[in-house]
């Protein structure tokens, strides 16, 4: 009942914001930040599973709730949670709260109407991530949207209704891709048994003849790595995040984008087990080379929030390739890169955001020697250009490192292609800070100081950014945590591909296709089998 | 006592935090005595720490080892790493030489950059330096390793670009890091690939799994030359020499800790303590001494050209560390790290003479305008001549030890005469020309341009450590480090008396050589012929890589500025307007264009049906 008390007061809170604007000028930031702080505490009833996730409880699930909604379809309001979920939970909150306090007083009109589509867009967010039966998880996809599009269609930048447009057409139609998928999904599987339903862990066992599943899978994936954005349908990305507010920019930047890769961990992995396997290698290429181009498109960019979204393509590429590399390294990887760029890419855009506040511009031709005057500011973006381009010791190296590590037994070729974005990371990260922060004081901002001294981040903006700053620096000294809370759901999608794996050798004959195809893949490691 | 030797690293990154820390707590900036106490006390400490742990457990225990388990840093499957340090004669012999140097430095900073306006951030950016260097040499996996290998490469570009007003030196940083960086993801390659051959990135579990006759030394050999492209990186070696000379953008103090005496001796480090692989591989270790010989050569050359003071302290320093690779790439470990040693004395004696100079001149770094230095700066001009008599190797000083050590093993190792031995003799002679010539330029003869307006800028805070290191650079011969724990003893072997000869003979002929050089270039002044504009200009290795890399990446990243997979979706997102325009015109509400259309349509329909 938790995730089901999350999801309403985040409802119910979205609902008294936007009514509360009649009578209250300013409490609109206030109930968010209630209700967020609320549903926080109810997450952190979660805290006795964190130790012994495998001990309590019976099966996966930490806890979940099922009410019937739609019996005829076998549809029901099915939420669950575990190790991913809560992480994923956990790093929604977090960034929920970082962003409403980033931009505390930024909005200007519209306050209630802005904090109910804030409110609405994570209580999405937070359903996506707990629906357990797929029409649900459906529904979640698109509650999660349409806000969304508000907050960057009414409260962005110069060509928001182009930005927002542009985010919904992509989204829509690959959602419309999923739909499918799901339907034929649970038409298939009530051909083969008789009974109709949605939810996930029936759907598990589906038996599909393989060129269907392989088309279900795309369906899926396609959706999902829209989402990521993967390329080649990243080109909403850079719009979306440019022009939305900078708590859009957050928003969107730190948990919209992990939706898709939690879909891809969650749903693709275990639902098509061998079409997953036999589609790896493609979906590491594009992970590949997502890190690449991602990377020199930040580099070609003027615009400071274009360079940090852009950044973002590049970072998620390693999410997609973690995750198809099927190992357990890599995947765990995934999800630390998964967490590890919410809280920097936020970050670099409350930053931006900051600047753009003080400063009224963004582009780096207008820019330079930032530091001069916003000191403070300078220095911590300094920290999360650094945590950027994957400076060890910080999260994302830790992310970054073990996804390479894990795909490097998958495929080399691959892997060494995604290591070569490393240059390419330290090339947009350097060129932001040396045309934005270092360099001569710009005229035009010479003209802009001495008449108003502007104002440097104050405290709660500091207060902020450095407690992500420290989660960073935790995450890079001492991942383990987080490690140990995801393995169960990524040791599960494993144990998924490895039985179809099995399955598919003896299908074939122990024999020459076995080990060619072993080769291939991975190296045979003992131990590997072993661990859960 | 070991917990003592954990407290080494953890000091320096103390006074990090606190000197980061200040604006929190304290509105205005804190005077630049309490941060000099924070900042150069938190190294001095540490040294001082170093000492007393070498004293109680190493001295006279050429064996010894100390590990340090902190904490568990991951473990997913087989990837089990931990904060752990490992501690031995290798590790001590690098820990006294950063922390040692290093608080030297830290006290002559203190000086050189009084009345900064940065005067913090300078000192919290060196701290944090010392931190990351203590933590490359006293890892004991290879990942840990790379976080400090990472971060001195963070700190060195923070510090390169640390007077951030002025563009070039904030490119001459990102130069630096983006170059050292290729290395580096060469380097994480290798790691890659050693974790997927012996499931363990620990490194003394790795030289055990890779000394198993089992062991696949094909993948020892590409696993050892990607390590070697890392070390190349850092430590400035062809082919990714070109940032250091650019580096000097930094201020001097800088350039004599980071790019002189500890972080561009890393690549050194990894080899030597990554020994036990190379052996194994012929291809590697030949990679190594070629790489060496190759580059104290081009560097030694470049160094006559140059006329910027720090310039020919840099390329010497690519070329010193030339002869610590070939060292290396002969089997001479010990060697190569006697030789980083001394070097660390001498040439952070040399930077900070040099910085001292500069500072006398008023930030002047041209040698053809000074001149006549020795009667006004005396103490720096000794310190310098002790600086330039060690690194050319001149007799009895520490450099001469060093090198002649190498020199020799260079002979021994192919048995007799060969081109890696004529390349360190050819090399020897080449430092002693470009080293005399400075010496004669700076201070000896008449004085020059900016001579006149010099002014003693030494405090006692610069002196204390110039003196210091002029006795270390002068005597530290005397300190041969016991590495043979570490590397295995050889068999000494006493070559032919003159292959000793000549290695003593050439620092002299270069001498010679370099004051026929000094009293003609006196007369033309600063003037290059072709060929030492080519030395001058880094054998053309910064234009050739400006047009077969970054100039084609540049264009690249501007052409596809718009992103050439967006224009396919605006491409369909402007057909559709378009056919949404001309359906829209058909539409117009006039009904007699109507009936013509449905007429014209009609007739149409009716024309084909009757033509089929």
């Amino acid at each position: 009942m938790t995730l089901m008390a999350i999801i309403i007061l985040l409802f119910a809170g979205g609902i008294l914001a936007w009514l509360s604007e009649r009578y209250l000028q300013r409490g609109g930031h206030w109930i968010g930040l209630v209700s967020l702080l609320l549903a926080s505490l109810l997450l952190a009833s979660y805290w006795p599973y964190l130790g012994a996730a495998q001990v309590i409880g019976s099966g996966p699930w930490w806890d979940s709730v099922q009410i019937n909604w739609i019996p005829r379809f076998g549809i029901s309001f099915h939420l669950a949670i575990d190790g991913l979920g809560f992480l994923m939970l956990a790093l929604t909150m977090a960034m929920g709260i970082f962003g409403l306090v980033m931009t505390w007083n930024d909005i200007h009109f519209r306050r209630g109407f802005f904090y109910f589509n804030y409110l609405w867009t994570l209580a999405g967010v937070v359903g996506v991530f707990t629906a357990m039966d797929l029409f649900l998880f459906f529904f979640f996809w698109e509650v999660m949207l349409v806000p969304m599009l508000f907050l960057i269609a009414v409260w962005g930048y110069e060509q928001r209704l182009f930005a927002a447009i542009k985010f919904f057409i992509f989204t829509q139609a690959s959602s419309l891709l999923m739909l499918i998928a799901i339907v034929a999904l649970a038409y298939l599987h009530y051909g083969n048994s008789g009974q109709l339903t949605f939810n996930y862990n029936d759907l598990l066992d589906a038996q599909l003849a393989p060129s269907t599943a392989y088309w279900l899978m795309l369906g899926f994936f396609v959706a999902f790595i829209v989402k990521l954005p993967a390329l080649p349908f990243h080109p909403w990305l850079p719009d979306a995040h440019t022009q939305a507010p900078t708590a859009g920019s957050i928003l969107l930047a730190a948990i919209l984008l992990k939706t898709g890769a939690y879909g891809l961990l969650r749903f693709n992995l275990p639902l098509f087990p061998e079409s997953s396997a036999a589609f790896a290698p493609v979906a590491m290429s594009i992970g590949a080379v997502s890190v690449i181009y991602g990377a020199m498109l930040a580099f070609a960019q003027s615009d400071m929030k274009r360079l940090v979204a852009y950044s973002s393509v590049s970072h998620m590429g390693f999410v997609l390739l973690g995750l198809y590399a099927l190992n357990t390294i890599a995947m765990q990887g995934a999800v630390m890169q998964m967490i590890a760029h919410g809280l920097s890419t936020a970050a670099l855009f409350a930053l931006v955001g900051a600047l753009q506040h003080r400063l009224h511009t963004r582009d780096m031709t207008q820019l330079g020697g930032v530091w001069a005057i916003l000191p403070k500011l300078s220095a911590i973006a300094l920290f999360f250009a650094v945590a950027s381009l994957g400076l060890p010791g910080l999260g994302n190296f830790v992310a970054e490192f073990t996804v390479l590590v894990g795909s490097f037994r998958s495929s080399h070729w691959i892997a060494v292609l995604a290591a070569t974005g490393l240059i390419g990371a330290a090339l947009y990260a350097l060129i932001m800070m040396q045309r934005g922060f270092f360099g001569a004081l710009n005229k035009r901002l010479q003209k802009l100081s001495p008449q108003a001294p502007i104002a440097d981040l104050n405290l709660r903006e500091s207060c902020a950014l450095l407690s992500l700053a420290a989660l960073l620096v935790l995450l890079g000294l001492r991942p383990q945590p987080v490690f140990d809370i995801a393995s169960p759901t990524v040791a599960r999608s494993l144990a998924h591909i490895e039985t179809a794996r099995a399955q598919y050798a003896k299908d074939q004959g122990i024999g020459t296709r076995f080990t060619s195809q072993e080769q291939t893949w991975a190296k045979p490691h003992p131990k590997e089998s072993e661990s859960p | 006592m070991q917990g003592l030797l954990a407290w080494v690293p953890l000091l320096p990154l103390i006074g990090f935090l606190i000197l980061v820390g200040i604006p929190l707590f304290y509105r205005r900036e804190p005077p630049e005595s309490v941060i000099t106490v924070i900042g150069v006390g938190s190294v001095g400490i540490a040294a001082l720490f170093t000492a007393v742990a070498t004293a109680a457990v190493f001295w006279q225990t050429p064996s010894g080892v100390v590990n340090i388990a902190l904490w568990q840093w991951m473990q997913l499957g087989e990837l089990k790493l931990g904060i752990n340090f490992h501690v031995d004669w290798l590790t001590l012999v690098m820990l006294m030489i950063v922390t040692g140097v290093g608080f030297l430095i830290h006290l002559y900073s203190a000086g050189y950059m009084r009345k900064d306006p940065d005067f913090r951030r300078y000192f919290a950016y060196l701290n944090l330096f010392i931190f990351a260097m203590l933590t490359l040499v006293m890892a004991d996996n290879l990942v840990l390793l790379y976080l400090g290998w990472e971060g001195v490469g963070l700190c060195s570009y923070l510090l390169i670009g640390f007077w951030y007003k002025d563009p070039v030196n904030g490119t001459a940083a990102c130069k630096a890091f983006i170059v050292t960086r290729i290395g580096d993801t060469a380097m994480a390659i290798g790691l890659f690939l050693l974790f997927y051959e012996f499931s363990t990135l620990n490194i003394p579990e790795l030289i055990n799994a890779a000394g198993d006759p089992g062991a696949d030394r094909e993948i020892i050999t590409i696993a050892t030359l990607l390590l070697l492209g890392g070390a190349v990186g850092k430590s400035a070696q062809l082919p990714l020499q070109t940032w250091l000379p650019d580096a000097m953008a930094g201020p001097t103090p800088v350039s004599a800790l980071i790019h002189a005496a500890t972080m561009v001796t890393a690549g050194v480090y990894l080899i030597a303590r990554m020994h036990p692989l190379y052996t194994l591989s012929e291809t590697a270790m030949t990679a190594v001494a070629i790489v060496g010989a190759l580059t104290l050569l081009l560097a030694g050359f470049s160094a006559i050209a140059q006329s910027d003071i720090k310039r020919v302290l840099a390329y010497s320093t690519i070329s010193q560390i030339g002869y610590m690779f070939l060292a290396l790439g002969v089997g001479a470990w010990s060697g190569a790290i006697f030789h980083l040693m001394t070097h660390a004395f001498f040439k952070a004696l040399l930077f900070l003479s040099a910085g001292s100079v500069i500072l006398s001149l008023h930030h002047e770094q041209n040698i053809f305008r000074m001149g006549g230095l020795y009667r006004k700066i005396p103490f720096t001009f000794l310190c310098f001549t002790i600086g330039c008599a060690s690194l050319a190797a001149l007799p009895l000083t520490s450099g001469f030890y060093s090198k002649d050590q190498i020199l020799l093993r260079a002979w021994e190792f192919h048995q007799g005469f060969n081109s890696l031995w004529l390349a360190g003799v050819l090399g020897a002679l080449i430092t002693g020309i470009y080293t005399f010539r400075v010496l004669f330029l700076v201070f000896a003869g008449s004085e020059g341009a900016a001579s006149r307006h010099c002014k003693d800028a030494n405090t006692p805070a610069m002196t204390i450590p110039l003196a210091i290191l002029a006795i270390l650079a002068l005597l530290g011969g005397l300190l041969t480090p016991p590495l043979q724990a570490v590397f295995g003893t050889t068999a000494e072997r006493h070559p032919a008396a003159w292959v000793e000869g000549v290695a003593i003979a050439m620092p002299l002929i270069g001498l010679g050589v370099a004051w026929q050089l000094y009293r003609r270039e006196k007369k033309t002044g600063e003037q290059r012929s072709r060929v030492t504009q080519f030395w001058f200009s880094g054998w053309g290795f910064d234009w050739l890589y400006d047009h077969l890399l970054v100039r084609p990446f540049n264009m690249l990243a501007r052409l596809n500025h718009n992103d050439m997979i967006d224009a396919l979706y605006k491409g369909t997102a402007a057909f559709s307007r378009q056919l949404n325009t001309l359906l829209s015109a058909s539409q117009n509400g006039q009904v007699r264009w109507y009936l013509a259309t449905f007429a014209a349509g009609s007739i149409l329909f009716l024309a084909l049906l009757v033509a089929l």
